[in-house]
């Protein structure tokens, strides 16, 4: 037989071998986590606390968010410009508020198209305007700028400010930077709560199924007497924490997938006003579950691994 | 061929205590050995740096051709897949039947289930336990429970047994068929190498036998020379 055909034969033997350990250790895994089951119990409600914790500020910070990009994408810079302009002024004006890095977009509004919102918008409005014509209306011509980081809103309406025919800029000065401000420690705050919550499990989660390995000592012992290598051991303590981690988040996930539908159409999509909208629930509670799972399931492993190494000379 | 060699092997454990004194010992291929000797003599510290759990503070250890002194931790298992241990408390998984495990030493590595039954039987068969293959160890004796246990060591075709007191939990009778067990294995080209206290045992089996004390071996009898009486 040629060599190269060996060469593959025993590569696809190697394979081969390779998944029937995994498969029994997966198998093995599976059974242990049923075997021990009180302990393992303590482990998936260690799980499933913090991770129904960890959904909360998840949902908090992405709804903060949120809010803040719809609060973020309404802040405008009304640029009033001079009484009596040109046309070609205003092309000119338009031209330098093109040039000035950092807008996003920009639009145009006439006086008189001003004045008609207003009036339709309301009676009173209406009696006291209803006889301005272009030339005597104390409206302005404007352009609504809108910028691409809020956070350089008061540079860029400086700039705009300086060009020529402008005669002033309003973009709620003060707010604006308090409420971004406002945002960003919320969400860093809680960033840092589900940072410090992953780590504080993955800790609870290694001593819990230290303990459980504990009782396991002898396994452990037995398995290196007959000749299994460190990953050997490892593998199926590793599934094990795998399942843990699976198993503990499944009530969370349910917990956080009808809560926040729940919520969501109990408040019917907005909170206090209809200022702050919420997220809506679809692709959302996906993602939240996807994020719970992979939470569970890294924060299982690792700690499962962790506790086993102790028992292992390496 | 030397299949064991032991070269100036001293072993001083880290409270200072020197359990075994520059050994030299050679045990060739199909040996079947006998260590005695008093309590605290050596002979644990001995067989437990064949199987490496004990690393030696110097000398040489060569089994099958590998440096167990130089052997990594981490790379123990190499050594423990060509020598099977057999010890006084069994150490089987209580939640296993016999049949699994024997099976369990096979798994590990991978070994196709078509392969590891035939294998499993006949070595139940060889301890005379074929049809106890579904018994747990709790519903087993503690001659039986040993059985499995050789039955394990040796599934893996290792080419050295290491014995640890195999017949201390076993009555007089009990203990000679494990023995036989044994020799049957060893007459199949086994080499084994047996701690024990029993010395009627000993005398009775008629192989080459040390005697240790202190840390050294004190006389090395040739096979069959060795009477109970004689010490």
């Amino acid at each position: 037989m040629p060599v190269e055909l060996l060469k593959i034969m025993r590569k696809e033997r190697l394979k081969m071998k390779a998944f029937r350990i995994l498969g029994r250790n997966i198998r093995d895994a599976f059974k242990s986590v049923f075997r021990n089951f009180s302990l393992s119990l303590a482990s998936i409600s260690c799980i499933t606390i913090t991770l129904i914790v960890v959904s909360i500020a998840i949902i908090l910070t992405s709804n903060v968010n949120n809010f803040a990009d719809l609060v973020k994408k309404d802040v405008t810079i009304v640029t009033f410009l001079d009484q009596g302009i040109t046309e070609e002024k205003i092309k000119e004006v338009e031209q330098n508020i093109k040039k000035i890095d950092g807008v996003e977009s920009y639009e145009f509004q006439d006086k008189m198209d001003i004045s008609k919102d207003m009036m339709e918008s309301s009676d009173t409005f209406k009696s006291i305007m209803e006889n301005w014509t272009e030339d005597d209306t104390p409206i302005q011509d404007t352009f609504l700028v809108k910028v691409v980081d809020i956070e350089k809103i008061g540079d860029i309406a400086k700039e705009i400010e300086k060009i020529e025919n402008v005669e002033s800029v309003k973009y709620g000065e003060g707010m604006v930077e308090q409420l971004v401000a406002a945002f960003n420690v919320v969400k860093n705050i809680s960033i840092a709560i589900v940072i410090a919550l992953i780590l504080v499990t993955a800790f609870l989660i290694s001593n819990t199924i230290k303990i459980t390995i504990f009782s396991r000592k002898r396994e452990i012992e037995i398995m290196r007497l007959v000749g299994a290598s460190n990953i050997n051991i490892k593998i199926p303590f590793i599934f094990e924490g795998l399942f843990l981690g699976l198993f503990g988040s499944i009530i969370p996930i349910i917990i956080t997938t009808y809560g926040y539908i729940g919520l969501y159409n109990h408040f019917d999509g907005r909170l206090f006003s209809s200022f702050i909208k919420l997220v809506k629930p679809e692709p959302f509670i996906y993602m939240i579950s996807a994020v719970l799972v992979a939470i569970g399931i890294l924060v299982g492993m690792f700690g499962s691994l962790r506790a086993v190494k102790k028992h292992l000379k390496i | 061929m030397d299949l064991i060699r032991l070269k100036n092997v001293k072993k001083q454990y880290k409270n200072g205590v020197v359990a075994i004194h520059d050994m030299d010992l050679n045990i060739q291929k199909g040996d079947f050995v006998f260590i005695i000797g008093s309590t605290g003599c050596g002979k644990s510290t001995l067989i437990k740096m064949l199987y490496r759990e004990e690393k030696p503070t110097s000398g040489k250890i060569l089994i099958a051709g590998l440096d167990v002194a130089k052997l990594r931790n981490r790379k123990v298992y190499k050594l423990r897949r060509r020598i099977g241990v057999v010890f006084q408390d069994f150490k089987l998984l209580n939640r296993m039947n016999a049949y699994e495990n024997v099976a369990f030493a096979q798994e590990i590595f991978g070994i196709p289930k078509s392969e590891i039954h035939p294998r499993v039987l006949k070595v139940l068969d060889l301890v005379g336990l074929k049809n106890k293959a579904k018994s747990y160890p709790n519903e087993l004796s503690g001659g039986e429970q040993q059985r499995v246990a050789i039955a394990r060591a040796i599934v893996n075709e290792p080419k050295i047994l290491i014995c640890d007191e195999p017949t201390g939990n076993l009555d007089a009778n009990t203990s000679m068929e494990i023995m036989k067990v044994l020799d049957e294995i060893n007459k199949l080209g086994t080499t084994i190498i047996m701690v024990t206290h029993d010395r009627d045992i000993v005398e009775r089996m008629g192989k080459r036998v040390l005697l240790l004390d202190a840390g050294r071996i004190v006389k090395d009898y040739e096979k069959g020379t060795f009477k109970n009486e004689s010490i």
